[in-house]
């Protein structure tokens, strides 16, 4: 995407000067960045960059300290908690670890949002979504499993499952690829972009995984000690000449 | 002190919070019977055996003193009054401190260390009502059945205990062990367990709500819950013993 076509997007994320800190330590130091719509922002940084407080700041599991973040056009600093509610139904976070419910089957991993969120569907409407999602992530027939029988890679699709079931228009993925073998995180890149091509989503990415930056960054930048160090397309970085950069891209 | 005192009120806010939230209209009726079944119907083994032995136990121990006396016809009347005034409900208390304190703690601190907290927040679910106030009600709707099981189980015990040595019909022992008793000791044992039963919930679900971010926070978690539950359920039938003295 050129910063051309930006301009005349509208951006369903809009974040400026965010400040965080934990103590004494300052984690985000004024961050500005945009998310456009149907676009995949990878968020690249070092351990301890900020990244994953980023995107929980967005969805308000984090309090930052100072700054503006606006989802779909609504501010979320002091947001009412019916307003956060409502708002959080549209969008999607994946998290490292798939933060499935230990205690519940793969089938009542899914309905379980499904059936607070969307109280208008039926029993058969229901199992239909929950039929719908696990194909989309090629794996239909673990509807009665329950987490510990599944792999690493297999927790993470039900994650995702888990996730698109109601219908987000934003998705946050916090390292999907992590800990998983090559193999599978490119399934799991695939299948990212699957979800935006069928699912109209928006996404914001955060990775170390070079593999899984090529396969879906439409956009890419780079954190650095708490500010933005660099905003570009994937081939910008790729050619860039900055050794920082470069480390990432050898 | 100040982090003594930061305990103190993020411990109050939350039990506020629990009961904001248990009565706003939106209570989780199924897991709230699916927390009953595992703290109730899960732990009736271990009050079963406990309360026998409780029983048995006082009833052997107690009858050598009162032989001295000649006061061994004393002993089923003794036994329930101690078992129903005091042992049972305490050592019940505890027994669950242990249990189901610490199942809670290690649960939720594993729910908590493992994002599925987070998850749910994110999905709209309030975790609060969802894992909570279930959790602390079933505690205080569970835990005085589970002590009046205990109490009569152990005065079963004791029926058992007089029989090792002696004769005594079940009707006769009932008389004499009941005759005793008065509604005013049964009504402050059952109500104290209540109490025991919010302290061991809330203590429980706090610690694991509250647990950090790495999988030793669970070990720690669960090991606090069952220190600070069973030192309140102390605390709690100290200060019980106090108001029913004053009372009666």
């Amino acid at each position: 995407m050129t910063e051309k076509k930006h301009t005349e997007q509208k951006p369903v994320i809009e974040i400026s000067d965010l400040k965080i800190s934990f103590g004494k330590t300052a984690v985000l130091k004024g961050l500005t960045l945009n998310l456009y719509d149907g676009e995949n922002l990878v968020v690249l940084g070092k351990s301890g960059s900020g990244k994953s407080v980023l995107i929980k700041c967005i969805v308000q599991l984090l309090e930052a300290d100072s700054g503006s973040i606006k989802v779909l056009g609504q501010e979320m600093n002091g947001i009412k908690k019916e307003n956060l509610e409502q708002l959080r139904m549209k969008i999607g976070f994946l998290f490292q670890s798939g933060a499935l419910y230990d205690s519940m089957t793969v089938q009542e991993n899914l309905e379980f949002p499904l059936k607070r969120i969307r109280k208008e569907l039926n029993r058969n409407q229901i199992e239909d979504k929950v039929k719908e999602v696990l194909t989309a992530v090629g794996l239909p027939d673990t509807a009665s499993k329950m987490p510990s029988e599944l792999s690493g890679g297999m927790k993470k699709r039900i994650g995702l499952a888990r996730t698109i079931i109601i219908d987000p228009l934003i998705m946050l993925y916090d390292e999907p690829t992590t800990g998983l073998d090559p193999i599978t995180s490119d399934e799991i890149s695939q299948l990212m972009n699957s979800i935006k091509k069928t699912y109209k989503t928006s996404s914001i990415i955060i990775t170390h995984d070079i593999e899984c930056v090529k396969a879906v960054a439409d956009r890419i930048i780079m954190i650095d000690e708490g500010v933005l160090y660099k905003e570009g397309t994937l081939k910008e970085f790729e050619a860039s000449k900055d050794p920082f950069i470069k480390s990432y891209f050898k | 002190m100040k982090e003594f005192f930061y305990d103190f009120g993020s411990a109050f806010l939350f039990i506020l919070h629990t009961f904001r939230e248990a009565f706003s209209f939106k209570f989780e009726f199924r897991e709230f019977f699916k927390q009953s079944y595992q703290i109730g119907i899960k732990s009736f083994a271990l009050i079963s055996i406990t309360g026998l032995i409780m029983g048995l136990v006082l009833t052997i121990q107690s009858r050598p003193v009162l032989m001295q006396f000649g006061a061994e016809t004393m002993l089923p009347a003794m036994v329930a009054t101690s078992l129903i005034r005091e042992m049972g409900p305490v050592i019940t208390a505890l027994i669950c401190a242990g249990k189901i304190g610490s199942g809670m703690g290690a649960e939720l601190g594993s729910m908590k260390v493992t994002e599925q907290i987070d998850a749910m927040e994110i999905s709209s679910i309030n975790p609060m009502r969802y894992l909570i106030v279930t959790r602390v009600f079933a505690a205080i709707l569970m835990i005085p059945i589970l002590v009046l099981y205990a109490d009569a189980l152990g005065i079963f015990g004791c029926w058992l205990g007089i029989n090792m040595k002696g004769d005594i019909n079940f009707v006769l022992f009932f008389s004499q062990a009941f005759g005793s008793l008065e509604f005013m000791d049964f009504l402050p044992a059952v109500v104290k367990t209540f109490f025991f039963g919010a302290v061991i919930g809330f203590v429980g679900c706090y610690k694991g709500f509250h647990a950090g971010r790495g999988t030793e926070s669970v070990g720690i978690a669960a090991n606090s819950a069952v220190v600070l539950a069973s030192l309140l359920v102390i605390v709690v039938d100290v200060i019980a013993v106090q108001i029913t003295d004053m009372l009666l």
